[in-house]
């Protein structure tokens, strides 16, 4: 039964790494302990070749040029330990979560999925370097030997069945206890009986080796044999999607924001892919520096501006998508378009962005179906616009069960689903009918043909029955003088519309409504349909008595 | 002071006119050098351009009379008030929308009215609108903070109405999958719509084309001159109520409008004026 292990060496640095991706290539220390106080937790291999050993003290790595350090960071460190564990979870369902940066597979069948034991190994280092963390893999046939081989080969390793002595053999003893309360002990037994790597170790007879270390000794020479055996305890985490970054100093400009984003979702995105889940609601909850106040730089490209007096810590928005997206650059623009028209109003000190993971879409459309947008450059182009109009100001409409003139509201612009079976049947239907349509009336006019061709396709399927007076509103209304005879209006006179301004022809009406009375927003008035001669034609309007407020007003015209 | 010559001296020209072409097959070496003449189609060789795919207009009479509305295409529909411009465009709408395609309203009046779109059976969901028409001192229920910020956005962009909207739809083309797109200036002033530049018009015919898009605009006047493949003019009948007091349904109940086609880009290009005369009918019957 093979194991897989996946092993981070320097989890505090490469945690770190991982939210500073550009620090990569340089010395790098992280530093743990109260200021003035703090000393060298671990290095990365970089800095270990200038010398840095953990113990140091940050007076002593301060006089290193070149050197960069950065302070634990225990929200990284969780992070990335998630990371991890999202990675193992790709490949395997049974994954025990050994250690913040160990994890331990079950491979059990996954042959059949992903290839032979070096192909799923190095799949794992890949998917593991995807996520940021570079990391030791290796594959044996328990999980203790491939923990031991994780953490004591660099690289992908795989142990074949039987050769887990020979492997492990060179491997120092101090890997045995690294998570031992007593290694110093034990270690200092093995030193006085000259044993430096497991090859020792497990050369000792069983036997007295019992008689002095007891059941513990006995415990390490059979991890030092590679021929425990244990059952694994398979964890199984909560579906949560967060990223976050702490900022060493506050940021003010969106720009510099973006890149931060960028990143953060990039991870997200990869951890969702991970799992096979996209989004449909992105959360962002920006902490901000305390010493600053909101103000207004919309579209500047500005957060804020010093000030003295105090404001919120917390800036909150939330992204939700019509449809499930796992496209970073989408999810950046967005979140970029909805950061430019609502500015955090003060400088930002902490990055925390949270994503719901859902099933994605399905992938494919139908062949005939109808034109309908791409959801990423719908959502996209949504947000653009509605930077340009205002948010209010832009989606699709729903008629209000109200009487009340202009009784609509505006919603979320979500065309049909392209994936809709309801959407391809209705398609299918217009086509038969439309068929039908053409053989029923076999005489037709050579100019029509075309449209009678066209009913083939769907394209043809309207009739006039539908075509009706349509009213525009204006919005708002047109205050005008009426003149009223016998109580009919017969002459209007509008000061905004200098065009409108004459005697009326033709009067209908009055219809007299009101409604919501018994709401202090109450409404109640007379309409007028009118006909007015113009320069060049008659135009036809609506005129409005305001019952409550005693106002004429040019509601609209009929076109 | 010797200054460096504006045109080419003969000493310069020299070396250039000086090349012997003593050969044929130096003369065939030097014409393969220069840029394959050859491989450069002349006009009359061009591929002819394929005719668009026709949809239908909502209205019979419109498509008995043009053949549909053309997808790829530049529709333009012009008229004064109360020609039966917004009647067309729901009845469009409408068709486009029954045939689950997805459509966008550029509402630079903010005219529209969803009440006689409902009535015209435009499905809504498929419905994209735009209002355009943005003026913040007439929002209800702002605070003075928020009134502020309006002031602010609008200072800070100094957009007019047509110009929003001729960024909207930019946007919209550019994004693509829409079937139908409609511009509705048929309230802004003929003066500020000729203003609108021409290049804007060729950029949207060109964002159109080879897609399945109709753009769809209303005006009072032609105002995309060549872009449009499609030009109609629409006009009221003039009618006559049978009564000085006319019940609502007398008024405004089976309005005669007449369209003429102005131009067309259509392989079924008529010789003379083609007219045909469509009505409609009242929303409420009362």
């Amino acid at each position: 039964m093979p194991f897989a292990c996946i092993f981070v060496p320097d989890f505090p640095v490469e945690a770190l790494l991982r939210a500073e991706p550009s620090l990569r290539s340089q010395p790098l220390a992280v530093l743990e302990g109260k200021a003035p106080l703090q000393k060298v937790l671990t290095a990365n291999e970089n800095a270990r070749r200038v010398g840095i050993i953990p113990g140091m003290t940050k007076l002593q790595i301060e006089a290193c040029t070149g050197l960069s350090f950065r302070n634990r960071s225990a929200l990284q460190e969780a992070i990335a330990h998630v990371a991890l564990l999202d990675c193992a979870q790709s490949f395997s369902p049974r994954v025990e979560d050994a250690a913040p940066d160990t994890m331990v597979l079950d491979l059990l069948g996954m042959e059949l999925l992903f290839g032979a034991l070096p192909e799923i190994a190095s799949s794992l280092a890949r998917r593991a370097l995807d996520l940021g963390l570079a990391a030791n893999v290796a594959v044996a046939a328990n999980p203790d030997t491939a923990v031991l081989a994780a953490r004591g080969f660099r690289g992908v390793s795989v142990i074949p069945e039987g050769k887990e002595p020979e492997r492990l053999g060179n491997l120092p003893v101090e890997l045995l206890l690294a998570t031992e309360q007593d290694a110093q002990q034990i270690l200092e037994t093995f030193r006085r009986w000259g044993i430096r790597n497991l090859r020792d170790l497990a050369a000792l007879p069983d036997v007295p080796l019992s008689e002095r270390l007891g059941q513990h000794g006995v415990y390490l020479q059979k991890l030092a044999r590679g021929d425990t055996s244990r059952t694994l305890v398979p964890t199984e985490p909560p579906l949560v999607f967060e990223e976050a970054i702490e900022l060493e100093y506050p940021l003010t400009l969106l720009e510099p924001l973006a890149f931060l984003l960028s990143q953060l979702l990039d991870h997200l995105c990869s951890r969702l892919a991970t799992r096979a889940l996209a989004t449909q609601e992105l959360r962002l909850e920006l902490e901000l520096a305390s010493e600053y106040r909101e103000e207004d730089n919309v579209g500047t490209g500005v957060l804020a501006r010093p000030s003295q007096a105090q404001a919120r810590q917390r800036f909150r928005r939330t992204l939700r998508l019509p449809l499930p997206l796992l496209d970073p650059k989408t999810f950046l623009k967005l979140l970029q378009l909805d950061l430019n028209a609502h500015p955090p109003g003060a400088p930002i000190v902490k990055i925390h962005l949270a994503a719901e993971p859902v099933r994605p879409r399905p992938g494919q459309s139908g062949l005939f179906l109808p034109p309908s947008p791409e959801p990423e450059k719908l959502q996209l182009t949504l947000a653009r616009i509605a930077g340009i109009v205002g948010e209010d100001k832009v989606g699709s409409l729903e008629i209000s069960d109200t009487h009340r003139p202009q009784g609509f509201r505006m919603q979320r612009f979500a065309p049909h689903n392209s994936f809709s079976p309801q959407r391809h049947r209705a398609t299918e239907k217009n086509n038969s009918h439309c068929s039908v349509q053409m053989l029923i009336n076999s005489s037709v006019s050579p100019p029509a043909l075309s449209a009678a061709e066209g009913c083939l396709h769907g394209e043809f399927s309207g009739s006039s029955d539908n075509l009706v007076t349509a009213l525009r509103i204006f919005r708002p209304p047109a205050v005008v003088t009426v003149t009223l005879r016998e109580g009919k209006p017969t002459f209007i006179s509008c000061l905004t519309r200098k065009e409108t301004r004459g005697e009326i022809l033709w009067a209908a009406g009055p219809w007299r409504s009101s409604g919501d009375w018994w709401e202090q927003e109450g409404w109640a008035r007379d309409e007028w349909d009118i006909a007015v001669r113009e320069e060049t034609s008659i135009g036809l309007y609506r005129l409005v008595r305001d019952l409550l407020g005693g106002r004429w007003l040019l509601e609209g015209t009929y076109d | 002071m010797s200054s460096f010559p504006l045109f080419p001296t003969e000493a310069v020209r020299r070396p250039v006119a000086s090349v012997a072409l003593n050969s044929p097959a130096q003369v065939f070496e030097r014409l393969s050098a220069l840029p394959k003449l050859a491989e450069v189609t002349p006009a009359s060789r061009l591929t002819v351009r394929l005719a668009p795919k026709m949809v239908s207009s909502g209205v019979c009479e419109i498509d008995a009379l043009t053949g549909g509305l053309p997808r790829g295409c530049l529709t333009e529909v012009c008229g004064p008030i109360s020609s039966g411009r917004t009647s067309l465009l729901l009845a469009v709408l409408a068709a486009a929308t029954q045939r689950q395609e997805a459509c966008a309203l550029v509402d630079v009046s903010d005219a529209f009215d969803p009440l006689s779109a409902a009535m015209a059976a435009v499905n809504f969901e498929s419905l994209l609108w735009v209002r355009c028409k943005t003026n913040p001192s007439q929002r209800h229920g702002d605070t003075e903070k928020t009134h502020q910020k309006h002031k602010n956005i609008n200072r800070l962009r100094m957009e007019t109405p047509v110009e929003q909207g001729l960024r909207v739809t930019d946007l919209l083309l550019q994004s693509g999958g829409f079937g139908l797109v409609i511009i509705d200036l048929g309230d802004v002033p003929l003066k500020m719509a000729r203003r609108i530049p021409l290049t804007s018009w060729f950029r949207f015919q060109r964002a159109i084309e080879h897609t399945p898009t109709v753009l769809f605009i209303v005006t009072q006047a032609p105002c995309a001159q060549t872009c449009a493949a499609l030009l109609l003019k629409l006009s009221a009948v003039s009618f006559q109520p049978s009564a000085q007091t006319p019940s609502h349904a007398a008024l405004l109940n089976d309005l005669k409008i007449e369209a003429e086609i102005l131009r067309s880009r259509m392989p079924r290009k008529p010789a003379q004026s083609a007219t045909a005369a469509f009505a409609t009918k009242t929303v409420r019957a009362g």
